[in-house]
């Protein structure tokens, strides 16, 4: 199967909730990252039917479905909210898709929910009614439901938000093998930019009803195209700073200047916005080529083994700007406290005024290993 | 030491509100086992001889029972009516947004800020010609009048509990509108349902002055016949209280069934 969205908008009341955008999906796990208010429910719910597009066409294998009642499309879609049949047991629920189907004998539907409930190790609660379960579980019988139809489009609207961390970590790790045993297109959206790196797939990244980028996760993840891709695909976010480049130098505030670093050599003359993740923001030089960002100390949280350090450089005549690093172990810093900060410029995005990419950091060896 | 006063004080005060509360009920009861020389008499707490004599004269002469049949006929028809109709309506209200729903809702409550003797003309006049004068059904539709928008307005705040989700997933699954509707969507507001029927049962059995003016033999209520008994050997008094007892029973009964949705229906929807 292969779904293509052409020029899709959506406009509810007079507002637009999506934009004109165009993708086409094919078999495997395609993720829909961004913010809330981003557009990926109202995306979704366009790709499964359930609301109409305000212009352009939804094609299933280059037939025309727009408009098309949900009923008569072969879709399954998980909700957020935990969306069971609350008068149905769990069997019954998960059964009721292949009931109406009206195809399968008794003895078919039992095996197939069995061995789905199994999947989803809820083979042991099948007698009980929805209310009677714990989230998880509950959230897991209304994922079964929507696996058990075998549909060749699979929706699942932020299915793990509303369990708790370590369910959640447990339930996407089973979800990313379930996914890609199966030969349906996958789509799952999300707004944490770890889980979409963890799923792999095919990532779009979405904000305020804009399709930025759609590409391979991992490429998007290292080229991201504009300024607010990095943005939204970094977490904790992307630090930006203002730069001027000029004869070969890039200069900070404050009077930092470095030496183009290979990738950005070519680059003409100009004002840009660099980029650098958190985690390449170090407090310590290791590889002698850093830049040295003298900034104060504004908070440390901690974050399991990590700190998370926001910093803001001010110089004497009015620039600043405001680092984020990610530092792994614990470190205790006091408020105000001075520090110097380290960047290897060779981790820089760039990015032109405008917000465009305009040059990306060289996927390195160690590079790819710390992703791995 | 303490603590003990304070019990008997909230006991006492219980008691007190208890004994209030029973004492017409107990009147009634009192004076239905009684005769009527021994209620004219002078006061006794209790029937010196207790006799059933007033309620067997009630369950033997047409006169009386037909009047009970009559109003559980009008009024179980209203109720089966009244939720059936607006059971749609009110899914419609609470899932779909259309051209002045909100309006529309207002105005359909407004219907019941109107006392009923306004209609009371209109319906006479309709009835006589349409020949729904005097039968079942005309009375249930007019009780209808005023017990669809509260019906509406009660199953509306119930189905506005139920997520919208489910009703899309039943579509993804595959469900015919109906068959989400009966099979899954009913068992969901049952609560609301009971309350719904509970009070359009309520307001159709305790309204006299629409049930009386339209009708005359055939689908006469128990209230009317009540109202009816004063003869020229005077007030059966007796008589009356066993009819009023009888007449308080549904009610109980129903209630009685009900009891745990109503609450429910307090703390989830529109009671």
């Amino acid at each position: 199967m292969k779904l293509v969205l052409e020029a899709v908008t959506r406009e509810v009341n007079g507002e637009s909730h999506l934009y004109s955008m165009s993708m086409a999906l094919e078999p495997g796990l395609n993720v829909l990252l961004g913010p809330t208010q981003a557009g990926k429910t109202s995306l979704m719910r366009v790709m499964a039917g359930l609301d109409r597009p305000t212009t352009g066409q939804v094609l299933v294998d280059g037939q025309d479905v727009t408009g098309r009642p949900v009923q008569q499309r072969n879709v399954a879609f998980v909700y957020q909210q935990f969306i069971n049949y609350p008068s149905l047991t769990v069997f019954e629920n998960i059964a009721s898709p292949l009931r109406l189907q009206k195809k399968f004998s008794n003895d078919e539907i039992q095996r197939r929910v069995r061995e789905t409930a199994e999947m989803m190790r809820i083979g042991h609660l099948l007698d009980r009614l929805p209310a009677a379960l714990s989230g998880g579980q509950q959230q897991r019988t209304a994922i079964a439901r929507a696996l058990v139809k075998q549909a060749p489009l699979l929706l699942l609207d932020e299915p793990l938000v509303n369990l708790d961390y370590k369910l959640r970590e447990e339930l996407r790790a089973e979800l990313g093998q379930i996914f890609a045993r199966r030969n349906a297109i996958v789509v799952y959206s999300t707004t944490e930019p770890l889980e979409a790196l963890l799923m792999g797939g095919v990532t779009a990244v979405l904000d305020k009803g804009d399709l930025l980028q759609i590409g391979p996760t991992l490429a998007v993840y290292h080229q991201p195209a504009q300024r607010r891709v990095g943005e939204v695909f970094s977490d904790p976010p992307l630090n930006i700073l203002p730069a001027v480049f000029e004869g070969g130098l890039a200069l900070l505030s404050g009077d930092i200047r470095f030496p183009l670093p290979p990738h950005m050599a070519g680059l003409p003359g100009g004002t840009y916005w660099l980029g650098v993740r958190a985690h390449h923001v170090a407090m310590e030089a290791h590889l002698g080529r850093e830049i040295e960002i003298p900034a104060w100390i504004e908070l440390a949280e901690l974050s399991g083994s990590e700190t998370i350090v926001h910093a803001d450089h001010r110089d004497g005549s009015g620039g600043e700007f405001h680092l984020i690093a990610q530092l792994s172990g614990i470190h205790n810093f006091s408020y105000e406290q001075q520090a110097r900060l380290y960047l290897d410029p060779h981790r820089l995005f760039v990015f032109t005024a405008s917000g465009a990419l305009a040059a990306s950091p060289p996927r390195t060896a160690d590079q790819r290993k710390e992703r791995a | 030491m303490k603590s003990k006063v304070q019990i008997s004080w909230r006991g006492t005060a219980v008691l007190v509100y208890f004994v209030l509360l029973m004492l017409p009920i107990y009147w009634l009861i009192n004076m239905s086992l009684k005769t009527n020389n021994e209620i004219l008499g002078g006061l006794t707490l209790l029937p010196n001889a207790p006799t059933f004599d007033n309620y067997l004269q009630i369950f033997t002469d047409p006169a009386w029972y037909s009047g009970y049949l009559n109003s559980i006929a009008y009024t179980v028809l209203n109720t089966v009516m009244s939720v059936a109709v607006a059971l749609p309506a009110a899914y419609a209200f609470s899932r779909y947004n259309f051209l002045g729903d909100n309006h529309l809702f207002f105005w359909l409550l407004t219907n019941r800020m109107a006392p009923a003797a306004v209609f009371l003309l209109p319906f006479f006049q309709l009835y006589q010609n349409i020949g729904l004068f005097d039968t079942h059904l005309g009375v249930a539709l007019a009780h209808m009048l005023f017990n669809v928008p509260l019906a509406v307005w009660i199953l509306e705040g119930f189905m506005s509990g139920v997520p919208k989700e489910i009703d899309e997933t039943a579509a993804i699954d595959g469900y015919s509108f109906p068959r989400f509707f009966f099979r899954l969507f009913l068992p969901l507001i049952r609560s609301g349902i009971g309350v719904t029927a509970f009070f359009t049962f309520m307001f159709s059995w305790v309204e006299l002055l629409l049930a009386r003016t339209l009708t005359t033999v055939n689908a006469k209520p128990i209230a009317a016949t009540m109202t009816r008994t004063v003869s020229a050997s005077g007030i059966d008094w007796g008589l009356l209280a066993a009819a009023g007892v009888l007449t308080i029973l549904p009610g109980a009964l129903v209630i009685y069934f009900v009891r745990n949705y109503i609450a429910k229906g307090f703390a989830l929807g529109r009671v």
